[in-house]
């Protein structure tokens, strides 16, 4: 055994030698190996840790949401229409959703409006670490001014709370006037009461939390329309089921239940999806332009060095052994070396690399810090998908080089 | 021994090793933060349940890439019929599931 591993020794010395007689080559190689193993890897590791903590957070969403379609678009949501998916048997509460969207030109970003549920949660909030607490403010039954509270700041008309993003961008914060235009071209001023925790920015960078009366003076929305409504069912496993019975009941409704919604976020960036088929195709078609370069046969100094070599002694499975140690140096320090990098990339610069193409032309971008969600079997599948190939394809056209004769080999002239 | 009168094999060996026990260092690093940020995936969570949030905040350029599964079933035409999908984080997504079907 300790022979074998002599041999071996002595084989891989021989290897490194050999491969730093053609440094530029063969850094050039390793370079552009460990830059595909890095983008395959930040790719892998980016997408899912997106797609893992999505389907954690997102497991809070509504069961039921749903909207109104007029010739194919998203519509208000006429209130009348909550009786009838009230009725439905197996639908345990029904609530109307206010929100929408608001374009500020001075930043050219836009903000996402949304008008807290007036039942929020009181009960799950209470035990919240950002010490969140909903309070209902109730006059004769009915709940006529829904107040939201987050660490001392209480949302009421003439308010506003916006998530730590917007703050950042427009450089404001708690005590601030935020004016904006309305519907009917009137300015509308609003105190910042507070901000939404840096922490959830992932879910609430654009978000502003307003009051459902200034949300309706602003966008000039009646009482008797909703932007959509969020449906709870008794029995979860009666949830399709009641998306169908609500399809029937209200031909116009779109009902997106909660598997949906996750099932959408588990598609982001899936490899079929635009530039993600750009990326790999990228890194394949390099790879192949590698696996074919080896594989199409050695250049005239490779086949004159292993003609030396057997003439020297060297057994054929000697050349091969030292061809797979080549191949196998190569992939395996691009590989370590790649995916370390990643890692750094993903989880400790918040991928830089991929930021500004996440960006896009948006103004307003969360500032998130992905959880690592890293297991061996995504190192095991990178590995499979990047060093095995290239090792093989090392060793293939060796196999015809190492068998030939050594006189011919080292007859063969030019390089 | 000094690092210039290793072998080489001795050295690939040496940046073999390293690699691996760095990217197990990596893997319990991973784990570590897992368990440190599940009250801040907790937190997260919860803001959803009580705001009633539907998606994440990942590309706020378009509606329909902010609220990624509650987009109509048109986005590709939100301007005009001609109107073909131009913002760059439209080609890292999907349509919502279940687009094909009728509304």
């Amino acid at each position: 055994m300790r022979h074998w591993i002599e041999k071996q020794r002595y084989i891989i010395d021989f290897t490194i030698s050999s491969l730093l007689r053609r440094k530029v080559k063969n850094f050039g190689l390793l370079a552009l190996y460990t830059l595909i193993v890095f983008i395959l890897a930040s790719t892998m590791f980016f997408t899912y840790s997106i797609k893992k903590e999505a389907s954690l957070i997102l497991k809070g969403a509504p069961e039921i949401v749903v909207q109104k379609i007029v010739a194919g678009r998203h519509d208000l949501f006429p209130v009348s229409y909550i009786d009838t998916i009230k009725k439905i048997r197996g639908v345990a509460a029904v609530e109307s959703r206010l929100w929408g969207y608001y374009y500020d030109s001075l930043v050219s970003a836009n903000y996402t409006l949304l008008t807290p549920p007036s039942n929020g949660g009181a009960a799950d909030t209470a035990q919240s670490s950002a010490k969140i607490t909903v309070v209902e403010s109730e006059s004769g039954g009915q709940p006529v001014k829904p107040l939201f509270e987050l660490g001392g700041a209480v949302l009421e008309p003439g308010t506003l709370i916006i998530g730590n993003g917007i703050a950042r961008l427009r450089n404001i914060g708690k005590g601030d006037y935020m004016p904006f235009r309305a519907f009917d071209g009137n300015v509308m001023n609003f105190r910042i009461s507070g901000t939404l925790s840096s922490q959830s920015e992932l879910v609430s960078s654009d978000l502003m939390l307003i009051t459902g009366e200034d949300f309706r003076k602003l966008f000039g929305i009646g009482n008797s329309h909703v932007t959509d409504v969020t449906v709870a069912v008794n029995n979860p496993s009666e949830v399709e089921m009641v998306a169908s019975k609500i399809r029937k009941r209200l031909p116009e409704a779109r009902p997106i239940i909660r598997d949906e919604i996750l099932r959408t976020y588990d598609s982001i960036f899936n490899w079929r999806g635009g530039m993600m088929i750009v990326i790999f195709s990228a890194a394949v078609l390099a790879f192949v332009i590698f696996a074919w370069d080896k594989a199409s046969g050695l250049s005239a100094g490779e086949r004159r060095e292993i003609g030396i070599l057997k003439a020297v002694g060297w057994e054929t499975s000697d050349v091969i052994q030292m061809k797979f140690w080549e191949g196998a140096m190569i992939s395996l320090t691009a590989f370590f070396t790649g995916v370390i990098l990643a890692y750094v990339h993903v989880f400790f610069t918040g991928s830089l690399v991929f930021e500004p193409a996440l960006k896009g032309w948006s103004n307003l971008y969360p500032n998130f810090e992905l959880t690592p969600f890293v297991n061996l079997e995504q190192l095991t599948t990178l590995f499979f998908l990047t060093v095995v190939p290239y090792t093989v394809a090392t060793i293939v056209p060796i196999w015809r080089a190492a068998t030939i004769d050594p006189d011919s080999a080292m007859r063969f002239t030019g390089e | 021994m000094s690092i210039a009168i290793m072998r080489n094999s001795s050295l690939f060996f040496l940046y073999i090793t390293s690699g691996a026990v760095l990217l197990g260092l990596l893997l319990v690093h991973a784990s570590f933060s897992e368990s440190a940020r599940q009250e801040n995936l907790e937190e997260k969570a919860k803001l959803v349940k009580m705001l009633k949030l539907t998606d994440l905040c990942l590309f706020t350029e378009a509606r329909y890439t902010r609220h990624l599964s509650q987009a109509d079933l048109n986005t590709a035409f939100q301007d005009h019929p001609l109107s073909l999908e131009h913002f760059p984080s439209g080609s890292f997504t999907q349509p919502p599931e279940r687009t094909s079907e009728r509304p």
